[in-house]
């Protein structure tokens, strides 16, 4: 069960700049915490967070240990045609959830 | 504690049009903490209420059944549960809070394992059912049998104890609206939860607040379901009658 | 399950505090992150505004901002937004990519800062010059953790 929280409007006007939030349930767990055994805890962050628009990246970030647990990454993108939006976080394992959102653009 | 019950019954008998001193936590809080909480997408305890949804419809345990199965569309059964808990147990004949009630149902009516106190499949749960009741006002439950827990509730609010003797009270109510170090204490309503306090970078219960106090206050904690936490809550419900409940909440 | 940072830091100094001890970034490897990024081509103060609490509650998540004045055209826009600190273990904090699509430079996030410190942010334009901006931040910690 992907647990992400994304705004995507479900529609907009061609050409429209329009802001995305995303919330992703993740704990970000930096690698650099020392465990019950004084060890430290293995490092389980996100690393990368891609959008893609019809198929196209239209934004993409790196994240380090320094971004909040269940990250927030906010950011805008053009609406050009209807269709689907993908976001994908991929952790620091190879790991990677998916969610989607369509958009109609008139 | 004379003293503390006293002022207490005075507020509580003012009639509600009467000016309200109480003020949830969100109020003590700066505004980029107080903007986290008021925009569902960028709550982060809404992770867990969105989680707590998919929960709800699946079918788990013995039963095969889902919280849905039995209790329907959440927004409309479950609205204004939350803020009437804690009730009376018929089956334990004894206070029960929500999460000890989820708890059961999972057990008992689902036949599935009991899920952890503070785990995340319980707060995911009891946030999703709480979330049904925000804005709604608390609403104690009226049985008459609660009666004397909440006394132990409200005693212990103002029983001094642990190593630096003090009690809630003397923060919350003396001290309510000061510093401690760079926080500010509020006045211990518990409106939001559970909440995401930043602190634990999680969700967590109200009785996982208490024990953070209760070590602040270097005292033994008091463990989650236990009767005394159940009275401290009962307590504390009673006492933010009327205030509005803001399940998810965020706090530093 | 329920033990926290603060006890995990606790037992840990019983253990063996000298092998946990993270080392820290420091502004110098903050500089060295950041020639990293820019390819150690100079860096303008100015064209961003960037939106970070002065004082902040709790380290654990403090919300930014970072808008960069750009046409954002195909000719004409902001390849790279970077975010770095001074006192967390490690100097980067995210680097955000951008592209015409973008429509406007504009990002918001949330970090944890270990510490009252510098952050900086720089953005890289599609002419390969560099923009940045700094903001100081005061944290404060909140009472009654889990000890
Ligand atoms: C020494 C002062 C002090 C004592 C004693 C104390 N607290 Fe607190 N309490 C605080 C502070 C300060 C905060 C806010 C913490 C923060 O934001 O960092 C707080 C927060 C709370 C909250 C959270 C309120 C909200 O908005 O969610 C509750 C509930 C609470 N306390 C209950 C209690 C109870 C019950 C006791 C007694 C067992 C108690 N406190 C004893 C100082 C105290
Ligand atoms: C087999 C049917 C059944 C299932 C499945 C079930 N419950 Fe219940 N639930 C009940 C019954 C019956 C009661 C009333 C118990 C009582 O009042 O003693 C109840 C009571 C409750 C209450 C208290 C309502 C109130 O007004 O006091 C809550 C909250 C609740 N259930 C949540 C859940 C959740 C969450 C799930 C899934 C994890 C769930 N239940 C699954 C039958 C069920």
């Amino acid at each position: 069960m992907a647990r992400a929280l994304i705004n995507v409007p479900q529609k907009a006007k061609r050409g429209e700049i329009i802001e995305i939030k995303t919330l992703m349930s993740h704990p970000m767990e930096t690698g650099f915490r020392p465990g019950m055994d004084g060890q430290l805890i293995p490092r389980d962050i996100i690393e990368k967070f891609v959008c893609t628009y019809n198929g196209e990246v239209v934004f993409s970030a790196q994240l380090y240990p320094a971004i909040t647990a269940n990250p927030f990454i906010s950011f805008t993108t053009i609406a050009t045609d209807s269709g689907t939006l993908v976001f994908s976080w991929t952790d620091n394992k190879g790991d990677t959830q998916v969610q989607t959102a369509s958009i109609q653009v008139e | 504690m004379n003293r503390l019950v006293a002022l207490w019954l005075v507020c509580a008998a003012l009639p509600a049009a009467a000016q309200d001193a109480r003020k949830s936590g969100f109020a003590f809080m700066g505004p980029d903490t107080q903007a986290m909480q008021t925009d569902d997408l960028a709550n982060p305890g809404m992770l867990f209420v969105l989680e707590g949804d998919a929960l709800w419809k699946a079918p788990v345990g013995a039963s095969q059944k889902s919280c849905a199965s039995c209790h329907g569309d959440a927004p409309q059964t479950m609205k204004g549960v939350a803020a009437r808990y804690p009730d009376f147990d018929e089956a334990t004949q004894a206070p029960i809070d929500l999460a000890g009630r989820i708890i059961q149902c999972r057990a008992e009516r689902q036949g599935a394992a009991p899920p952890q106190r503070e785990g995340h499949e319980l707060l995911a749960l009891t946030s999703y059912v709480a979330h049904q009741s925000r804005d709604l006002a608390i609403a104690p439950a009226q049985d008459a049998r609660l009666a004397s827990a909440r006394a132990q509730g409200a005693a212990l609010y103002s029983t001094r104890m642990g190593q630096l003797n003090f009690s809630c009270a003397q923060c919350h109510d003396d001290n309510a609206g000061g510093h401690l170090g760079a926080a500010p204490i509020p006045q211990a309503h518990p409106t939001g939860y559970p909440l995401y306090r930043l602190e634990w970078q999680a969700l967590g219960s109200l009785q996982r607040r208490f024990r953070n106090c209760l070590s602040g206050m270097r005292a033994e904690p008091i463990s989650a379901g236990s009767a005394d936490a159940i009275a401290l809550e009962l307590f504390l419900m009673d006492r933010a009658t009327g205030m509005k409940l803001e399940t998810p909440a965020v706090r530093p | 399950m329920n033990t926290t940072r603060r006890q995990f830091s606790l037992l840990a100094a019983g253990a063996s505090f000298a092998l946990v001890t993270p080392a820290r970034a420091t502004p110098d490897s903050m500089k060295e992150s950041i020639q990293a990024f820019t390819g150690g081509r100079p860096v303008t103060d100015g064209r961003i505004k960037f939106e970070i609490s002065l004082l902040v509650e709790n380290g654990n998540s403090v919300p930014l901002s970072v808008l960069v004045d750009s046409p954002m055209t195909k000719d004409n826009h902001v390849t790279r937004i970077g975010l770095f600190n001074e006192k967390n273990p490690m100097p980067d904090v995210a680097i955000f990519n951008l592209t015409p699509r973008s429509g406007r430079a504009q990002i918001a996030t949330r970090m944890r800062l270990n510490d009252t410190q510098f952050i900086t942010a720089i953005a890289e334009m599609s002419d390969g010059t560099y923009f940045s901006a700094r903001s100081g931040v005061i944290v404060t910690m909140p009472a009654c953790v889990e000890e």
